[in-house]
């Protein structure tokens, strides 16, 4: 077994049983870190396939700042456990199995569809050239989510404003 | 052993580089506690820790007993497994960020396999430091959270906040370094500022050719201070305030792990700025010519230190000072004699001036905190996002029309 | 040498889970994270992808789905904090009054 197949293996296993964790764990706090290490895992994984920036955006963006808003909002609002209500009975024997039915099927499909790749080189993707796809062939779209944030923004904003005219 | 060593590369060569580098990098982080009480105490007109060995030198030794030994109180209704992990986290990923800083530019070889002064050398080193201080966030946070308790609450919601932001234009101020170097790699920022101007100024960032970055360096270390959470920007922690902060309910050894976490990531900024804007570890006279006596000014400092401990501590009050203060004189002119042989000159010059650099930095940072008085949090929060942050970007704007001007 | 359609089976596999808690989780925030997992799953099949075609195009993709991600995370939150402001309950199944 080489490195790279026991670091994947390694990797994919965190990031399951996280989100496995995200679902068991009745406390959204729980939750929250279950995902946090998915995301880390995530970056790990991006980092065995090459994309060495994207993984770093992924652990300093995506883990770093959108989930540290997730931890203020649970924090903020006093989010408390779920309570424990049973599952319906129609959830139980039917929802669960069907749900997991799904999640092999989709697995499998895509897996088969990856079989017909060969094993492609194993260079890490070069940043420099990323960042001239951004600002020349895709500058457009990235100027267009610039836009997007800055009206997110302002949108989060007013919107979370307690009306003290109210 | 060449042998076992070429196959085993990691074990042979990498582990023992980590072992050295943490024991140094943990040692430093109890002596800087001891050098911040020492300069804010002279800063203050007063000694400092005196008694505890001489000069106060077993005074790190004294407080990490005294956090082994203290009771370790838990508070009522905090989440056990949220209260544990905090502390862990801070202090994991502060000592963790010490990886992938390069100390010198020396190949050297260890057991036949040559490898270079520092842990990794990443392509993207910058990012990972960038990373690593973004999740260090939730070591704050969390930990106010768990205590179950209103000020640790406020504590760490006030400090997170006041660490995602000032992130911003942290990371911002780089970004005209980034374009002056063109990589993300350390090893190689470094390098791009080897060279000097008219034979003598130092090529390094601070003075680029393209536009000096001057504004990127006061944006940096201001954000940096800001984000260590430390002074003056350490109202949402300090002791005359919210009363401790985010670590309020935190008592020995998960309290002092949060304590060594922020000096390490003290060190690291430090660390980082020579790297980014100081030229690392490259020596600020050229090695040509006329400075060519440059070269043992390493081995020269180690004797004029280990003398003045000598003469020093020979006429030293206690008697224990008698005997430790000139013995480690003696040590420091032995450490001299070694960086005279032809082989580890070479290899020390690199690590002399970088560590000579951050220890420079290290003493601004506890300069600032004994000098200037506490910011108040909307104050910290207003000049994060209202100055830091549009300098940040005007310096990168200046910095890449420069670029595109001078052609460089 | 880790084939691809090792990476695409996990993205996969988190997609489902991610889709399981949607479906089963009550608290609303926890429902916005099973979203977020689900459009990860889908940036690492992305990434598999551009290193199976060896094109950068998917990493672009994905860094537009990260950014479009951040400002979605922040505007959802601030919804439910403003329904949560309002109905004082966390719990989905209790924003029910345009039920009959």
């Amino acid at each position: 077994m080489t490195l790279q197949l026991f670091l994947f293996f390694i990797f994919a296993a965190v990031a399951v049983a996280g989100a496995v964790s995200l679902i068991l764990q009745r406390h959204p706090i729980h939750s929250a870190l279950s995902l946090i290490v998915v995301m880390v895992a995530l970056g790990g994984l991006y980092l065995l396939l090459g994309a060495e920036f994207i993984a770093a955006v992924q652990i300093i963006v995506y883990g770093g700042a959108i989930m540290v808003l997730f931890v203020f909002v649970i924090m903020l609002l006093n989010a408390r456990e779920e309570e424990r209500t049973d599952f319906s009975r129609m959830a139980r024997w039917a929802g669960l199995p069907l749900a997991g039915v799904f999640l092999v099927e989709v697995a499998y499909g895509l897996a088969r569809a990856g079989s017909r790749f060969p094993p492609a080189a194993n260079a890490p993707f070069s940043t420099r050239e990323l960042a001239g796809l951004l600002f020349r062939d895709y500058v457009f779209p990235f100027e267009l989510t610039s836009f997007l944030i800055l009206i997110a923004v302002l949108g989060a904003m007013v919107l979370a404003r307690r009306d003290e005219s109210e | 052993m060449n042998e076992f060593a070429s196959q085993h590369p990691v074990l042979l060569v990498a582990l023992p580089k980590i072992v050295v580098l943490l024991f140094f990098l943990v040692t430093s982080l109890a002596y800087l506690t001891w050098f911040e009480r020492k300069v804010v105490a002279h800063i203050q007109t007063r000694w400092g820790p005196y008694r505890v060995g001489p000069h106060g030198l077993l005074q790190p030794l004294a407080d990490g007993v005294k956090f082994l030994f203290k009771e370790d109180v838990t508070p009522a209704g905090a989440d056990k497994f949220v209260y544990f992990l905090a502390p862990f986290l801070s202090l994991s990923l502060a000592i963790t960020s010490i990886a992938v800083i390069p100390f010198g530019p020396r190949e050297f070889t260890v057991f036949g396999q040559p490898t270079h002064l520092g842990i990794t050398d990443l392509n993207i080193g910058l990012l990972v430091l960038f990373a690593i201080t973004s999740m260090g966030v939730y070591g704050v946070a969390l930990a106010g959270w768990s205590s179950n308790s209103k000020y640790p609450l406020l504590g760490g919601l006030r400090s997170s906040a006041q660490m995602v932001s000032y992130e911003l234009a942290l990371t911002m101020s780089v970004v005209g370094v980034l374009l002056l170097a063109g990589t993300f790699n350390l090893t190689e920022i470094i390098t791009a500022q080897s060279g000097f101007h008219w034979g003598f100024l130092p090529r390094w960032n601070i003075f680029a050719a393209a536009f000096p970055q001057v504004i990127g360096f006061l944006c940096f270390f201001i954000a940096a201070v800001a984000e260590t959470n430390r002074a003056p920007f350490d109202l949402a922690e300090a002791e005359s305030e919210l009363v401790a902060g985010f670590h309020t309910e935190y008592a020995s050894f998960k309290f002092a792990m949060f304590f060594m976490a922020e000096y390490a990531s003290m060190i690291t900024v430090s660390c980082l700025a020579t790297i980014l804007f100081f030229g690392g570890w490259l020596s600020p006279f050229p090695q040509i010519g006329a400075f060519a006596w440059t070269h043992y000014i390493p081995a020269a400092a180690s004797v004029a230190a280990g003398l003045a401990l000598v003469i020093h501590g020979l006429r030293y009050g206690t008697i224990p000072g008698r005997i430790v203060l000139p013995a480690l004189g003696f040590l420091l002119c032995g450490v001299a004699g070694l960086l005279l042989r032809p082989g580890i000159q070479e290899l020390a010059q690199g690590p002399f001036w970088f560590l000579l650099k951050v220890g420079i930095f290290l003493f601004i940072y506890v300069w600032t905190r004994g000098t200037l008085p506490r910011l108040r949090y909307d104050q910290l929060m207003a000049i994060g996002w209202k100055l830091l942050l549009p300098l940040a970007i005007l310096n990168v704007v200046i910095t890449s029309l420069a670029i595109l001007w001078t052609g460089r | 040498m880790v084939p691809v359609s090792y990476y695409l089976a996990l993205s996969g596999v988190l997609f489902g889970l991610g889709m399981i808690a949607f479906v089963f989780k009550r608290n609303i925030i926890s429902i916005f994270m099973a979203i977020e997992l689900m459009l990860n799953a889908v940036n690492l099949a992305f990434v598999a992808f551009s290193r199976a075609l060896g094109q950068l195009q998917g990493q672009v993709f994905v860094f537009f789905v990260i950014v479009v991600a951040a400002a979605e995370a922040a505007v959802g939150l601030a919804i439910i904090l403003v329904v949560a402001r309002n109905r004082q309950t966390l719990n989905v199944e209790r924003v029910d009054s345009l039920k009959h």
